[in-house]
């Protein structure tokens, strides 16, 4: 089945109700999908939350993802994106010892900035595609990073 | 009006027209069962084993078209229940399963019979509720019973706890279900129903593939029609089985790894399957990469995500099978018969080639023999329930089924011990046709405590243990694939199964030659109280043809050829 195994993003609207979640995680593990990030939290004004899962597969194994979430009964909607645009958010803690202004510098270019300064540490927060995320955390390695925390993608249909 | 929630459960199920509830009672769910003393509308089986109360309510439903019911308390009263709820929700049975939970206060603290039980029922489930306030139960059971019997029917589990059933609230059942985010498309587009019946008019070795769908929604006699009309020849699965009547010229067999050697050739010669609410199971297609390998599919179904799941589908048509079939009918004149007359012959060529048949050629009954002959006395007047392993395979083969609804077998999950049970359930829904089980002497040990069940209301379920003294299925894959270390399968230990009938207050049978099995099954139907008839039969004996595991459905080991006599 993991012919051809590509990235892709599908959004589930629900209904915003106990163990929802739940019902979409135990698909994904018990018929052996792939969940990379997860993201949920409620549409504003409604009684519907969003997830936007992160996951990969054959274009046999997505369809029948998409299908299988379509059939749990408190989802209203299933997208598979093709055209989307797509963010995610890292929060990273540097020693402030380090060089902090290389390391504002770095975050200006990935749609970031210094959030928080403490005594110790300063904390950084870039936003961006999950690809030039990762191009960040790369960037940022040799500031000795104490603690990095990604939140998983969400996106929209361009 | 304000009732408690225990009350709302006792009205909800006669609004919905339930006249059977199969149970067990216990602590969580004591309030509920304190109301069903109180009232008559329904009748209320007690079984022995909860998961006992499951299977009946399964086979009641398989009988009677209708929505199965079954009530259960928490914690092991509810884990027992499982292997039903898992059974139903492979072979879509609809159902609503209702189960006691400790008391909101207590949820969570490991209390006494607690288990997490929505959240194991989850994957075994077309839908369930946690209640959490008795003014949402009015809602949750209309809704799980329209959940349970529309689109691809289910079990629907609703875990109710002690305090909910104990609150008062508003009970009104006269609502209007607002299930946004649920809506079954059951009429099928007629534009690509219409592109259908032109490929089936240009194909020339066209094959129906039927399956439990079928049943389920209740076409086969559309389905019937439209064989007729259109002169292709079917082929049915295990859960089909009855759809056409068994002596159907257009019909081939069964299909699958204990399919025909026509059903089996046909369906790899086919240049178009049209597949009727199938699903195209591992047992039925062998190695998929070779299933139907030339042909283009026809894939009806109400689930669309059983459509292209394993075979791509060339037509994917989401609909009920009733529904679509009805259409497909409208268009039958595009199809000439004439066309598939050499297709006709050549699976009719197959089936002279390699016949479903045995050799009576041991001293001891062959238990095909049996199926067969229960067939030649019954008939058409008795349904067929099974449990699972080598029994199933020979009562698919060689019963004379004439009408749906007339077999009753697990099928997706396989489990033994569901066949006693669902028979009593069987019983309760058509208490004038025979009950029948086949079943063996492994599986009638997993849920005999039914005697008791049977006895006391009266359901006298006809149990013919096909007797091998081996875990049978078991034991041929071990003499065939496994060097025949037939490693725990042998069951020469075995209890006096007339004894153990008569002990519980039933009638017991020990058979070894055909005349004994004939007074047997008569004195059985004219005592008319539940019954084992334990059959020695030929110990030895392989369900033949077979698709070994894995391989290509025209690959069979084949019965060996013996001259007549």
């Amino acid at each position: 089945m993991n012919d051809n195994n590509e990235r892709r993003v599908v959004s589930v609207i629900v209904v915003n109700e106990a163990s929802v979640l739940s019902r979409i995680t135990d698909l994904f593990s018990g018929r052996g999908y792939n969940i990379t990030s997860l993201t949920v939290a409620p549409i504003p004004d409604s009684k519907y939350s969003r997830l936007t899962i992160v996951t990969s597969g054959s274009v046999r194994v997505i369809e029948q993802i998409t299908k299988q979430l379509h059939k749990l009964i408190p989802v209203l909607r299933v997208y598979e994106h093709a055209d989307l645009v797509e963010k995610e958010m890292a929060l990273v803690k540097f020693p402030i010892t380090e060089n902090i202004s290389d390391i504002s510098a770095i975050c200006d270019a990935y749609n970031g900035k210094i959030v928080n300064v403490g005594n110790d540490v300063v904390i950084t927060m870039v936003a961006d595609e999950p690809k030039r995320v990762d191009h960040y955390l790369e960037a940022i390695k040799k500031y000795n990073p104490k603690e990095i925390v990604r939140s998983g993608a969400v996106a929209l249909e361009r | 009006m304000q009732i408690s929630g225990a009350q709302m459960v006792i009205e909800a199920l006669i609004a919905e027209g339930v006249d059977t509830v199969f149970g067990y009672p216990g602590g969580a769910i004591m309030n509920v069962y304190d109301e069903i003393y109180k009232q008559d509308k329904f009748q209320h089986i007690l079984t022995r084993h909860e998961q006992a109360a499951v299977h009946a309510a399964e086979g009641y439903s398989k009988a009677s078209g209708k929505v199965g019911v079954s009530m259960i308390t928490s914690g092991p009263g509810f884990t027992n229940a499982v292997t039903g709820l898992a059974d139903a929700y492979m072979d879509s049975i609809p159902m609503v399963v209702i189960s006691g939970q400790v008391p909101m206060s207590l949820i969570g603290t490991d209390a006494f019979q607690e288990i997490d039980a929505v959240g194991i029922s989850r994957s075994c489930t077309k839908h369930n509720y946690l209640v959490t306030d008795a003014n949402d139960l009015p809602r949750i059971l209309k809704e799980a019973f329209y959940i349970a019997r529309t689109g691809r029917p289910g079990p629907v589990h609703v875990d109710i706890p002690k305090d909910v059933t104990a609150q008062i609230a508003e009970f009104n059942y006269d609502i209007e279900l607002d299930l946004e985010t649920y809506k079954p498309h059951v009429k099928g587009n007629p534009r690509q129903i219409k592109k259908a019946m032109e490929a089936i008019a240009n194909a020339k070795r066209p094959l129906f593939y039927l399956g439990g769908g079928v049943i389920n929604s209740n076409a086969a006699y559309e389905v019937r029609e439209l064989v007729h009309n259109t002169g292709i020849p079917a082929v049915e699965t295990l859960m089909a089985l009855g759809t056409l009547s068994h002596d159907d010229k257009l019909r081939v067999g069964m299909l699958g790894m204990h399919g025909s050697y026509a059903a089996n050739m046909a369906m790899s010669e086919t240049d178009i399957v049209i597949a009727l609410g199938a699903r195209f199971d591992d047992r039925v297609t062998g190695k998929l990469s070779e299933f139907a390998k030339n042909a283009a599919v026809i894939h009806v179904d109400i689930d669309p995500a059983s459509i292209s799941k394993l075979v791509n589908a060339n037509y994917p048509i989401v609909g009920d099978v009733k529904n679509v079939v009805e259409e497909m009918l409208k268009l039958v004149s595009m199809v000439d018969s004439q066309n598939y007359e050499p297709w006709r012959e050549t699976i009719e060529n197959f089936d002279e080639l390699h016949p479903l048949t045995f050799h009576e050629d041991t001293e001891n009954i062959k238990p095909q023999w049996v199926i067969k002959r229960v067939g030649e006395i019954l008939g058409d007047d008795a349904n067929i329930s099974t449990d699972v392993g080598q029994h199933q395979m020979w009562a698919a083969q060689f019963y004379p089924f004439t009408r749906p609804r007339q077999w009753i077998t697990s099928g997706g999950l396989g489990t033994m011990g569901f066949g006693f049970p669902a028979a009593m359930g069987v019983k309760a829904a058509v208490p004038e046709e025979t009950s029948i089980n086949f079943t063996g002497d492994g599986s009638i040990l997993m849920n005999c405590q039914e005697l008791m069940t049977a006895v006391e209301k009266k359901l006298p379920v006809i149990n013919i243990i096909l007797n091998n003294n081996f875990l049978g299925m078991v034991r041929q894959w071990q003499t065939l694939f496994y060097d025949k270390r037939h490693s725990e399968t042998d069951l020469s230990v075995q209890p006096d199964f007339v004894k153990l009938a008569e002990a519980f207050g039933g009638i017991g049978y020990r058979v070894s030659t055909k005349e004994e099995f004939d007074t047997a099954l008569k004195d059985a139907v004219e005592k008319n109280i539940v019954a084992f008839i334990d059959v020695k039969v030929e110990r030895f004996e392989n369900v033949m043809p077979m698709v070994p595991s894995g391989g290509s459905l025209f690959n069979m080991m084949l019965l060996e050829k013996k001259e007549s006599k």
